[in-house]
């Protein structure tokens, strides 16, 4: 079983044979189109995370002490990095989500767009995970 | 060749054209011509860009491609240098020192006024009032004109085609008064659908208050024909100029409107500043906006009398170098013919439209006759947001979104729409830019 930090550097890695943009964006672009699909039924506005221009919605669902997340976006270079951010942190435990911090992001270049300023939902949709960590982290 | 801010000029007389012989507040050589009141420098887009320096940067790698002045205009480098040179040389509080330097200060900043009453050719120099921009002019109307003249059961009618910012100030006012909104609504094109302004025109009706462009779409709606009508029914109307005064001259003479408001950043200008200009007649039956320095006359505990025009709504240290650098923005584009620059702005306009047009999948929003140098469109299959992320990684700047008028998206039921907004220092080669950016995004979503 990979460790956030495992997969975090196996996705630096990934991106190092990148050095066009047009490339990086590419590849993220595929992951955003091969996203495994979120339930209509979970695409409800408890789940909407608030961010400006595109629509994210998150779902949490608990298996054998781990955490399992699905989402989706309407903007696909959004959803692409959600599937980054998922493949991540999903199917680890409360407590490493909740401890985990993320460099991947800076590392591959993509900084901008977890910067609060960019008002795509990618910063509230990580403040989110790590809320519903810190929340299951205390019940269980 | 910098300006001395100007110490020489009696504030009643000048026109913009003579301010600017004057003082200089222009950068760029002084030739005969900017001493001849009568004579425009001819319009050359290519001169225009040397004038503003944020145009040699690069973004991404690439040379910026600024196509987002609807949101905020670039600055010239005369404006950029008046700025600089008022903190280095002359700030000091206005309208209340005894010493030179905050004399100097305040006769700049009236001086200032004085441009823009010239250049709006409004009557008197008072009726031209300095806010920090358009939400905050249409926030005072609807603040104290409402307070004053808003009863229950009352109406004022705004557009479908609003920004939020003339939609929400209204609907606090008619919410506190138990008055109601009327929304004029459009055809597909993104035009008002005139008819339906008529009949929603009646007397119960306290102000109309619409957008003289629309930012989103790009539309010039046909505001004589609709301050006529509402004249003829004793009703008051508010120009939000926000995007037509850095296109064309507006002339509130002759437009006979009674309130017009726009920002200074989207006419070349400084952040935080922009203009409220409003009939005397009106402003003086209006009560006070907020209470503070400046706007009064003598204050006691027992009751406070008001200053007079404009300084009744001008409470508080105002932004002074915002002001003055207004002043040199209004300066700097009223020197070009107002025609040259139109027909430079259709061009681009319309070499766009037909260049985009010729993209498969794009479908344009907002396509009504009377258009301003905007253009909104979608890539089909992909977000505004997808397409607008990709074409920044190609230095090209453009908005993504409901632009601030999300009824207006939810009449085209759409989230957004990638908007390209143009302005006089815009080429062919930024469109061009624009097209193949299109195109890459497109090969790259699609
Ligand atoms: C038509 C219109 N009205 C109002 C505004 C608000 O202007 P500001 O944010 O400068 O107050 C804008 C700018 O976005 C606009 O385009």
């Amino acid at each position: 079983m990979s460790t956030i930090d495992d997969i975090q550097n196996e996705i630096i890695e990934e991106f190092e044979f990148f050095d066009q943009w047009m490339d990086k964006y590419e590849y993220i672009i595929d992951l955003g189109k091969k996203l495994a699909p979120l339930n209509d039924q979970f695409k409800h506005d408890d789940n909407l995370i608030p961010g400006c221009q595109s629509r994210v919605w998150l779902h949490a669902e608990m298996e054998n002490d781990q955490v399992k997340f699905t989402a989706d976006s309407d903007a696909v270079i959004t959803k692409g990095i959600i599937a980054l951010l998922i493949r991540v942190l999903s199917n680890q435990t409360a407590e490493q989500i909740s401890r985990s911090e993320l460099y991947f992001i800076d590392r591959i270049g993509l900084k901008e767009h977890l910067s609060p300023t960019r008002s795509n939902g990618l910063v509230s949709m990580v403040i989110k995970i790590k809320a519903i960590a810190d929340n299951l982290k205390r019940y269980h | 060749m910098v300006l001395k801010l100007p110490k020489s000029i009696g504030l009643s007389q000048h026109s913009a054209h003579h301010y600017r012989g004057k003082v200089s507040l222009l950068n760029h050589q002084q030739n005969k011509e900017s001493q001849d009141v009568s004579l425009k420098k001819q319009f050359d887009v290519e001169e225009v860009r040397k004038d503003f320096p944020i145009l040699k940067r690069k973004v991404h790698g690439s040379p910026l491609v600024y196509l987002d002045s609807g949101a905020s205009a670039q600055k010239p480098k005369s404006v950029i240098d008046t700025v600089s040179r008022y903190y280095s040389e002359q700030h000091a509080n206005i309208h209340r020192g005894v010493h030179h330097l905050s004399q100097e200060a305040t006769q700049a900043y009236e001086e200032a006024r004085e441009v823009i009453r010239g250049y709006i050719n409004a009557k008197h120099s008072h009726e031209v009032l300095f806010t920090k921009g358009t939400t905050d002019g249409i926030n005072l109307v609807a603040s104290s004109f409402g307070r004053k003249f808003i009863n229950e059961g009352d109406e004022v009618i705004v557009s479908t085609l609003e920004h939020h910012s003339n939609i929400v100030p209204w609907q606090m006012i008619c919410e506190e008064k138990g008055a109601s909104l009327k929304v004029i609504p459009i055809n597909q094109a993104g035009e008002l659908n005139m008819e339906e302004f008529k009949s929603l025109l009646n007397d119960r009706t306290r102000l109309v208050s619409v957008t003289h462009v629309s930012n989103s779409l790009g539309t010039i709606n046909p505001v004589e024909e609709m301050i006529e009508l509402s004249h003829a029914k004793n009703v008051p109307v508010l120009l939000d100029g926000a995007q037509a005064v850095p296109h064309k001259h507006v002339d509130m003479q002759a437009l006979d409107v009674d309130f017009y408001v726009f920002s200074g950043h989207k006419l070349f200008g400084p952040t935080g500043v922009g203009v409220l200009y409003g009939k005397e007649d009106l402003l003086n039956q209006m009560p006070p906006y907020q209470g503070g320095g400046d706007m009064i006359e003598k204050v006691t505990f027992e009751k406070t009398t008001y200053n007079s025009l404009p300084h009744k709504f001008e409470a508080g240290t105002p932004n002074i170098v915002g002001g003055i650098g207004l002043g040199a923005a209004v300066v700097y584009f009223d020197q070009f013919d107002e025609k040259q620059i139109l027909d430079h702005e259709q061009d681009i306009l319309a070499y766009a439209t037909d260049q985009l047009s010729q993209i498969e999948g794009v479908k344009f929003i907002g396509t009504a006759t009377e258009k301003a140098s905007v253009v909104s469109f979608l890539l089909e299959g992909s977000h505004p947001f997808d397409v607008g992320t990709l074409l920044d990684q190609q230095g090209i700047a453009v908005r993504t979104g409901h632009h601030c008028t999300q009824p207006l998206m939810d009449f085209y039921g759409i989230p957004g729409t990638v908007r390209a907004s143009f302005a006089i220092y815009n080429n062919r080669a930024d469109v061009d830019a624009l097209v193949a950016g299109v195109k890459r995004a497109a090969n790259m979503l699609l």
